[in-house]
């Protein structure tokens, strides 16, 4: 077979370990001693922060050149009916490594977290999508539309008070 | 005095026979020029998230082959890893084998449809299609023998496979696997040194790979952009650490790096099935699991490799038969972000083609 494209040095790091390594309690301590904001409960794989802090440990996640978090996976808003919890998977390629950020937002009549969009570009049809189902505002958002359903629906279909 | 010119705008689709499915795009052009693109989509929405609350585990298999519909095994892979990981289901050798035979088959099949539409695209009208069509039709045939269905195949459920290969699927499988790197020659033959393909494809669309990793692109196209991640060996399911393959790349991440990406990555999977025949051995295809499952309460994140990049599964258990939540991250709806990035500043003859590289579902798009 011949070569067909050539492989260049490449400027992304990337590291296969045999699994993907998970850093719950690594992250959740680098939050606490590196920034005035605090984790508020993790464990191995998952950690908790508060609403309010979350744009400034999404920039130290990404920032830091040890945790490297540059790859946003997925965000995913899941209604508990008293409260709302938007779930990151990030990913660092350099390390090979996983990490799971939770935050919860207790106001239901008009929900908002901080927009990540400025620090992973990843976010931006992955907020919309959440803003238009689930009804979380994400503040400086640049294009905070309805995008899977159109702007006249009513109401947000994935609550769980959605037509009860 | 100078001619007066307007940027015009104009609506693609939803209704064109380029845009896989029911996708639109509001472009303004300057003269030939994209000057912006703004992507509509929407238009098969069904809820499959809110009706997967509705459904208990083992239902919610067949509501998963209709996101992707050309790589429905890749979903349900996706999808019952995701409940075993949740409810702690083992799953015995036998069924990882035939799971990795039938996502490599899948991912080919896939692949094979992208080759097709993107010359289509090209303006290779109605030719290579065929062509692509013709080995895909072979594969239908295989899961045709495995599950007795060809497009929407729910072959695979929570703790194994629904039922086991029948006795003549192997000498059929062996002799698609003699055959197919005739016809994978035959492409690269007919295409790769195209003039006309090279002229249409080669730095058109470009991608940087700071782009991709920012915009959380995955798949063949984060890979065409010269990353090396693939999830199959760094983070490695079912037996994807017992086979040896390697990862394509491309150089610079244009439209041809993307489309060569993808031919390569089809001798790849041939390789992965090659090797997974070899190794696999007769045994049980699927462990005892109740009909109704009922996890325990706590959430579960599962991705994997589709063809079109990770798909991932995050489910959430209430205790009760039905998930509490379902939330797809599906690979083509998170790969349009960068729609505008590679589309802006190109010609308007390109703009079909470069959307076409994405090669998006819009059936995974919409949900």
């Amino acid at each position: 077979m011949k070569k067909l494209c050539e492989t260049k040095i490449l400027e992304v790091k990337v590291n296969y370990k045999v699994t993907t390594a998970i850093a719950g309690d690594y992250v959740a301590k680098s939050i606490n001693e590196r920034i005035d904001c605090r984790a508020i409960f993790w464990n191995s794989t998952e950690v908790w922060v508060q609403n309010t802090d979350w744009i400034k440990i999404a920039q130290l996640l990404k920032d830091s050149p040890d945790l490297d978090f540059n790859y946003l996976s997925a965000i995913t808003a899941v209604d508990y009916v008293e409260y709302f919890e938007v779930i990151y998977h990030l990913i660092s390629f350099q390390f090979n490594q996983s990490a799971i950020l939770k935050l919860r937002i207790f106001d239901r009549e008009n929900p908002s977290v901080s927009s990540v969009t400025s620090i992973w570009q990843g976010a931006d049809l992955q907020e919309r999508e959440i803003w238009d189902l689930m009804g979380i505002r994400f503040d400086n958002h640049y294009n905070l539309k309805r995008i899977l359903l159109w702007e006249e629906f009513p109401g947000h279909p994935l609550r769980k008070d959605f037509l009860r | 005095m100078g001619i007066k010119s307007e940027p015009v705008t104009i609506n693609v689709g939803p209704q064109h026979p380029s845009t896989h499915g029911v996708f639109r795009m509001r472009v303004t052009f300057d003269g030939e020029r994209v000057l912006d693109v703004e992507p509509v989509f929407g238009y098969l929405h069904r809820g499959t998230e809110k009706l997967a609350e509705e459904r208990n585990y083992t239902q919610i298999v067949t509501l998963t082959d209709r996101l992707d519909y050309t790589a429905a095994m890749s979903n349900n892979l996706a999808y019952v890893r995701a409940v075993e990981q949740l409810a702690g289901i083992q799953v015995p050798e036998r069924a990882m084998y035939l799971r990795v035979i039938a996502a490599e088959l899948q991912r080919i099949a896939s692949h094979l449809i992208f080759v097709g539409f993107f010359l289509q695209e090209l303006g290779a009208f109605g030719t290579p299609l065929m062509y692509s069509f013709r080995e895909r039709e072979r594969i239908l045939d295989l899961f045709e023998m495995m599950c007795g269905a060809r497009i929407t195949l729910s072959y695979m459920r929570p703790g194994g496979v629904f039922q086991d290969t029948p006795e003549d699927y192997w000498p059929a499988l062996n002799t698609f696997l003699t055959e197919i790197p005739h016809y994978l020659d035959e492409y690269e033959n007919l295409v790769l040194d195209n003039e006309i393909l090279l002229a249409r494809t080669k730095n058109i669309g470009v991608l940087s790979h700071e782009i991709a990793v920012n915009s959380s692109i995955s798949g063949p196209i984060l890979r065409a952009s010269g990353v090396k991640w693939d999830l199959r060996k760094a983070n490695p399911y079912e037996v994807y650490d017992r086979v040896k393959f390697d990862i394509p790349t491309g150089s610079i991440g244009d439209n041809y790096d993307r489309f060569v990406v993808r031919i390569m990555e089809m001798r790849e999977s041939i390789k992965i099935i090659e090797q997974c025949v070899q190794q696999i051995e007769k045994g049980e295809v699927r462990s005892k699991v109740p009909l109704i499952i009922r996890a325990p309460i706590g959430d579960a994140y599962s991705r994997i490799e589709a063809p079109k990049g990770e798909l991932g599964f995050y489910l959430v258990s209430d205790g009760s038969i039905a998930p509490y939540r379902c939330k797809i991250r599906s690979p083509s709806f998170i790969n349009l972000t960068i729609l505008h990035d590679i589309l802006v500043g190109g010609n308007l003859a390109d703009l079909i083609v470069s959307f076409g590289s994405i090669d998006v579902n819009m059936g995974e798009v919409d949900r």
